[in-house]
């Protein structure tokens, strides 16, 4: 029987603690969309998204008030648009975003994810002409997200790729930069991207998977805030169990919206992302959860041992609420997308390479940082290389989504409203990694790649 | 099938009425309450059974939120099913 006790704890979760579902993402199959002609392709791609997610966002709103709980985005993530652009070598891919951008429209979500190339060991048809077209594809679409793997555990790192991404990391930059330089806040680059990821901008639909199916992404920062400040004096293996008990908890809402998701839709239920993403609203931030530890601010020494234990309590708590564990499943850090982190980044306790070290024991990467917009793209290069290292030596995702501040200086805001949020220009290292990048070639994988 | 309502505000006259009204205009069955007043403040958990509700689930908790922003109440409709993923194995 239910208790008083568990409806008033669950009411106070989504009430004053931010609990909600983030995201359902709608995974699309577009690999029987191929055409060697583009604007047939174009059409084909619009018929199956719109026709597939027609109902995604009115199921969405009908669950919000069937459960009482809050999903605040409806998303559809798609096959990477580079193997669609790899049939027609004559069009232009950017035809292919505008169709996407369309379908996105027409089905009311949020974000769209995969306007993508998985080039992790080199690049094959379609995919440089889809790269060298993001810049103008995140220019002129709203919704529209990009991402590209540069590497992989088994692969090693395509460095060829990481010197392309740092270009276009800045020319996406330059192409939006009346409009607070958004266009590389859709963008990911990846090292170990994961195929059924429901949390943009790096969402898409790999060609492992079904050919449509729901994944749910879940948040709850303010909830596993809340539950340690109830400890202040707690060892540290207790606060673990804590944050387990916890997570357990958000991930078994996260189960639910997505298996009730599945049956109201009839498409099969793929993951839960059990990740814990904050918004830039106040109580929902992942650097307060580390603070309220017991670090002064995030950033100072001690913040990346409070993360792995946050990152590894968060996963085993969530992995047996739910019968499908995927996509990133870890803690955040997107710098302006956290209000802690807004916070500790303008105080200068958090830097660079702070986050970078985070990275090494979190769930994603150098996410939604924004940098001064003098950056070369070598120096962005440089950074690509550095995480997606991190990440193929470490077996795990690595993303990196820097925003070059095209004419701002460090200390400076960009302003993206929303939950991509604000943020300030930070620090980079002024020292040229040009000639390395300009080797090109490809870093090979470790030793442990070799595990068969 | 059953769904939980909860309300907390400002104690007034007809609150546990228009509540189970509501209920009962959609054919929802009260099974169970609870309901406290301290001082003014009014705070009630009522169990209601939805299995036979002439009409969408959705119906029902949108002019239960209605009330609420009506007399400046706070009114939750949620289905059980949330409760029991969250609290039970």
């Amino acid at each position: 029987m239910l208790n008083t006790v568990d409806i008033l704890e669950t009411i106070h979760m989504i009430q004053d603690e931010c609990l909600d579902i983030r995201t359902i993402t709608m995974g699309i199959s577009l690999l029987d969309c191929i055409d060697p002609d583009i604007d047939s392709a174009c059409r084909k791609v619009y018929d199956k998204i719109t026709s597939r997610a027609e109902h995604l966002v009115r199921t969405g709103e009908q669950i919000e008030k069937e459960y009482g709980i809050p999903i605040v985005h409806k998303r559809i993530s798609v096959t990477p648009a580079a193997m669609l652009a790899a049939a027609c070598p004559q069009g232009d891919p950017v035809k292919l975003a505008h169709a996407l951008q369309r379908a996105a429209d027409t089905c009311g979500v949020n974000f769209l994810g995969g306007y993508s190339a998985l080039v992790h060991k080199g690049f094959s048809a379609g995919d440089l002409a889809l790269i060298r077209s993001i810049p103008q594809a995140l220019a002129e679409t709203g919704n529209v997200c990009a991402s590209v793997n540069i590497g992989s555990t088994r692969s090693g790192i395509n460095m060829d790729a990481a010197a392309l991404m740092g270009q276009i990391v800045c020319e996406a930059a330059q192409a939006t930069a009346d409009r607070q330089c958004i266009g590389p806040a859709k963008l990911v680059v990846f090292c170990n991207a994961v195929e059924d990821n429901p949390f943009m901008a790096g969402a898409f639909h790999g060609v492992g998977e079904p050919d449509c199916e729901i994944h749910v992404g879940v948040s709850g920062p303010g909830v596993v805030r809340a539950a340690i400040e109830k400890y202040p004096d707690a060892p540290l293996d207790e606060l673990a169990d804590v944050i387990k008990k916890t997570a357990f908890k958000i991930t078994r809402m996260g189960q639910l919206v997505g298996a009730r998701a599945s049956r109201m839709l009839g498409v099969p239920f793929g993951i839960v992302d059990l990740s814990l993403a904050p918004t830039p609203a106040v109580g929902d931030s992942v650097a307060h959860i580390l603070e309220g530890m017991g670090l002064e601010q995030c950033g100072t020494h001690g913040t990346t041992a409070a993360l792995a234990l946050l990152n590894d309590a968060v996963k085993k708590g969530g992995v047996m609420a739910s019968s499908n564990v995927g996509g990133l499943s870890g803690a955040f850090i997107p710098v302006s997308e956290d209000a802690g982190m807004i916070a500790a980044a303008q105080a200068g306790t958090l830097c660079l390479e702070k986050l970078e070290a985070m990275t090494a024991v979190c769930s994603v990467g150098l996410d939604m940082i924004v940098v001064p917009g003098d950056i070369t793209p070598e120096t962005v290069s440089a950074i690509l290389a550095d995480e997606a290292a991190i990440g193929m030596v470490n077996n795990k995702t690595t993303a990196v989504r820097l925003i070059p501040a095209i004419g701002k200086k460090e200390g400076d805001m960009l302003e993206f409203g929303g939950l991509l949020g604000s943020g300030p220009v930070m620090p980079i290292g002024r020292k040229s990694a040009a000639k390395f990048i300009s080797r090109g070639g490809r870093i090979p994988a470790p030793m442990h790649s070799i595990k068969n | 099938m059953r769904a939980v309502i909860t309300v907390i505000g400002k104690d007034a006259i007809g609150i546990l009425h228009k509540v189970s009204g509501i209920c009962a205009s959609h054919n929802a069955n009260v099974i169970e309450v609870t309901q406290s007043v301290l001082q003014d403040m009014f705070a009630m958990i009522m169990m209601v059974d939805i299995s036979s509700i002439d009409s969408d689930f959705t119906a029902l908790s949108d002019e239960m939120a209605a009330l609420g922003n009506a007399e400046g109440l706070a009114i939750h409709c949620m289905h059980e099913d949330i409760f029991n993923s969250m609290h039970r194995i």
